[in-house]
């Protein structure tokens, strides 16, 4: 393992490298960040974007999570616990399409590390609806489904989500070309980000509003989802209880035993049919709770835009009402309550070089203001564009998306139908030869 | 009044003959209870073979119906009043047609002169008097419509029954428009009393020997008593999951109406998945009627029908200890003991054991077949449920 002490400087953050603990130092928020395996130390190359805009990253590169496994370790502060790491495998597209089949690169990383990643693109790209993790802890449960992390399905479950996270990510238009998310599929790199706090919003009421809405819809529809999977599951498995005492019955039947007891075994297995059915639809769950988590990303969306449009009026406030004291300055009629004006009525006016030395920093401040006028405009106007191209991208990739989830979950259904037709043909089957 | 010795044989052109057994009740004895005259009184085997068709509409001669249930309200009580409304090929009725108004405790009396002038006789349960577990209203419509079919059912199994249906007591009660006066008649409570007193000194003295066949019989009475009972309860759990199933269906379905109106191409397939399941919603309700229709008053029909098992094997039993009391008591000599009495047990025993046995395998064979019917119809429900379920949602696709 290679220890490197490396101290430098960005506009973001510094870090030093100590104890094979990374550590950030100074004015954000920092975090501390543990690495498992060998690491290269490379100075962070943030925010430079590759070349090639348009050409995303999948099509480029195989990019897979193709196993997941349990370790221990110390943690931020000095304590034992048990997590899940994941392994990243990534191989070039150029030598599979050429017939060769390469080892892959891999590499093992926790959800921390993807939460991480995630935060980082989300303040890089503020124009932009990040895809949402798979969720941090079990929700929605109903009351079979373990709601504990080490859950061997729900970690499988996590596995897929995160693998769909990434395979999302690589395959955005702008997202893809980012050089951090390169280096987190690739490189064991500790990866610093900052977090920065967001501030609440006002405006792109539209978006926002469907936001919130899409959130509670979603949210409602998993819960009910939920608890009709248990319900659903109760009365499945209490037909079992048809095969325990119809086998008993036969016991002591002549004529009627041989049916009782297929009858019985029948049962049966209707109540264990129950079983699968409802995993797979955990995955239908899945993917309406990924949507749920989009409308989170979306809202941060809406947020930034508040953000730049708020710092927008307020630099245009601060512009005209500097416009105005100019105003006062130069003709002397005062039109709004101000402290100089109220000091001017009772002491008397001040001298014209004061005058003069005022105005000329004024002058100097309005210029100032109308450049940063013009700058919070510009990026106002990029924002929203951006954002709006991004959230019809958006739209038609939720609307496909859905339509297909929604498709398969009827399709399920219709899977489950045919179980109990056939579970129910054969039981009558063995009442008829009674 | 005493039930007239009869002598016959049913000739039916699709029907082996059937011997039809009687019993006798001479008032002249001391104790009151039923005996029979003489060995050569009792009518030729009773022939019930396996394999013989089940008596079909054709050979049917009673049709009765219960119907038309009435709130009666006197001074002292309200009460329902039933119609019942018989059809009748038989000889022995004056008419072919009878309507009459009968209220429940009409039946119970019919049901207990029954088993009294027949105690070995396996006579079809009525639907109980109350409803404890679900403090159902007496006058409550579900409750009064659950009650009229079992009515109707117990009046047709006693009709279809060979013996049972030329009791003089069915025909009364089928025919007589007032019933009071008929009530009044006969061995009343005390007489009821003075048998269960009996009942309880022989069970006390205990049975000599239970014949093989009888004890096998005791055994599977148990055994199907407590089985019939768990099925029975099995099926109710299913009717309440069911019942919680459909309750978050309802609420289901409306999250998908509400979400599509939110959105645009998606709206249509989100309109689909709430159709579908509004569907499902309305199919488990049949699904759930059907189990409390058909399949739960058969269960408890049977439930009861296990209760009716035990009393009668029990009565069996009663007969043959009394008169193993007198037998022995007659060779002990220890007190003043009538040897033609014992006698007279002695056959009491043989008949009772004989006509157990053939009713036996006659009741045994109907359960069969009742069972099995709404075993299968509930099956055939289910098979329903699933294809209109499935319909549905192919559609949708």
């Amino acid at each position: 393992m290679l220890m490197t002490l490396m101290k430098a400087e960005s506009s973001h953050y510094s870090y030093s490298v100590r104890n094979s603990k990374l550590i950030l130092g100074k004015n954000s928020e920092f975090l501390v960040l543990q690495c498992f395996s060998n690491f290269l130390m490379k100075p962070c190359l943030c925010g430079i974007k590759m070349v090639e805009e348009g050409c995303t990253l999948l099509r480029r590169m195989e990019i897979c999570v193709a196993e997941a496994e349990k370790r221990s370790g110390k943690n931020a502060v000095n304590m034992q616990e048990t997590f899940t790491v994941y392994l990243i495998e990534t191989r070039p597209m150029d030598a599979l399409n050429e017939g060769r089949n390469p080892a892959p690169d891999s590499l093992w990383r926790r959800y921390s590390e993807f939460e991480l990643l995630r935060n980082y693109l989300i303040v890089t790209y503020p124009y932009i609806v990040v895809p949402p993790l798979p969720e941090k802890r079990a929700e929605f449960v109903w009351h079979k489904l373990s709601a504990d992390n080490m859950d061997p399905d729900f970690v499988e479950r996590r596995r897929v989500g995160l693998e769909n996270f990434l395979l999302r990510v690589a395959s955005h238009p702008v997202l893809s070309n980012d050089k951090i998310l390169y280096h987190f599929l690739t490189e064991v790199l500790a990866i610093i980000f900052p977090c920065f706090c967001l501030f609440s919003i006002r405006r792109f009421m539209e978006m926002k509003h469907y936001s919130d809405e899409l959130q509670s819809h979603t949210s409602q529809l998993l819960r009910a989802r939920a608890r009709v999977a248990d319900r659903l599951y109760g009365v499945y498995k209490v037909h079992g209880n048809y095969g325990r005492v119809f086998s008993e019955w036969s016991a002591i039947e002549k004529e009627m035993g041989d049916g009782l007891q297929s009858a019985g075994h029948h049962m049966d297995a209707y109540a264990a049919s129950i079983d699968d059915i409802l995993e797979e639809e955990e995955h239908y769950a899945d993917q309406l709770k990924e949507y749920l988590f989009y409308a989170e990303a979306l809202r941060a969306v809406c947020r930034k835009h508040e953000l730049t449009q708020f710092e927008l009026e307020m630099a245009s406030q601060d512009l005209i009402s500097k416009k105005q004291q100019r105003e006062e300055l130069a003709t002397g009629i005062v039109r709004t309550f101000s402290f100089k004006g109220m000091t001017n009525k009772l002491f008397g006016q001040e001298a014209p070089e004061q005058r003069e030395a005022r105005l000329k920093l004024l002058e100097e401040l309005i210029a100032e203001g109308e450049d940063t006028v013009k700058e919070k405009t510009v990026e106002c106007e990029e924002h929203v564009e951006r954002a709006w191209v991004d959230m019809q991208r958006f739209k038609e990739q939720k609307d496909k998306d859905l339509r297909e989830a929604l498709i398969n979950y009827a399709v399920m259904q219709i899977s489950m139908c045919k179980k109990g037709i056939q579970v129910w043909g054969n039981a009558k089957e063995c009442f008829l030869k009674m | 009044s005493s039930i007239p010795t009869k002598e016959r044989t049913l000739l039916n052109k699709r029907v082996p003959v059937l011997g039809v057994f009687s019993l006798v009740q001479n008032t002249s004895l001391a104790d009151g209870g039923p005996m029979p005259n003489s060995p050569s009184s009792l009518v030729n085997q009773y022939r019930l073979e396996e394999e013989e068709e089940q008596p079909g509409a054709d050979a049917k001669d009673f049709f009765i119906t219960v119907d038309n249930p009435e709130s009666h309200v006197t001074a002292i009580e309200t009460f329902i009043m039933y119609r019942v409304v018989t059809k009748t090929t038989r000889s022995e009725f004056d008419s072919s047609e009878y309507e009459v108004r009968r209220r429940y405790q009409d039946f119970l009396w019919l049901r207990g002169r029954l088993e009294e002038s027949h105690p070995t006789l396996i006579v079809h349960p009525l639907p109980e008097k109350f409803v404890m577990k679900g403090m159902v209203e007496r006058f409550n419509d579900g409750f009064i419509e659950t009650r009229r079919k079992a009515l109707h059912r117990f009046l047709n199994k006693i009709s279809e029954h060979p013996v049972l249906s030329y009791s003089q007591h069915f025909k009364v009660f089928l025919t007589a428009q007032e019933l009071t006066s008929h009530r009044k008649q006969g061995p009343g409570f005390l007489s009821r009393m003075g048998e269960t007193v009996r009942a309880v000194a022989n069970s006390v003295r205990g049975l000599r020997s239970r014949p093989e066949e009888f004890s096998v019989m005791q055994e599977y009475v148990d055994h199907f008593s407590t089985k019939i009972c768990s099925v029975d309860k099995v099926t109710q759990r299913i009717i309440k999951e069911q019942r919680e199933y459909l309750d978050e269906l309802r609420q289901y379905g409306p999250t998908y109406t509400q979400w599509a109106e939110l959105e645009e191409d998606l709206a249509e397939p989100l309109k689909g998945v709430a159709d579908c399941v509004e569907r499902c919603s309305q199919e488990t309700e049949e699904q759930i009627q059907q189990l409390s229709e058909v399949l739960v008053p058969a269960l408890h029909e049977y439930v009861l029908c296990a209760e009716t098992l035990k009393a009668v094997m029990r009565r069996r039993d009663n007969i043959q200890a009394e008169f193993e009391a007198k037998n022995e008591a007659l060779a002990s000599r220890k007190a003043d003991q009538d040897a033609e009495e014992v006698d007279g047990l002695a056959e009491r025993v043989e008949v009772a054991n004989t006509t157990l046995k053939e009713d036996w395998s006659r009741w045994q064979k109907a359960m069969r077949t009742d069972l099995r019917s709404a075993l299968i119809s509930t099956t055939e429900k289910n098979v329903d449920y699933y294809e209109k379920v499935s319909l549905a949602m192919v559609c949708s696709q």
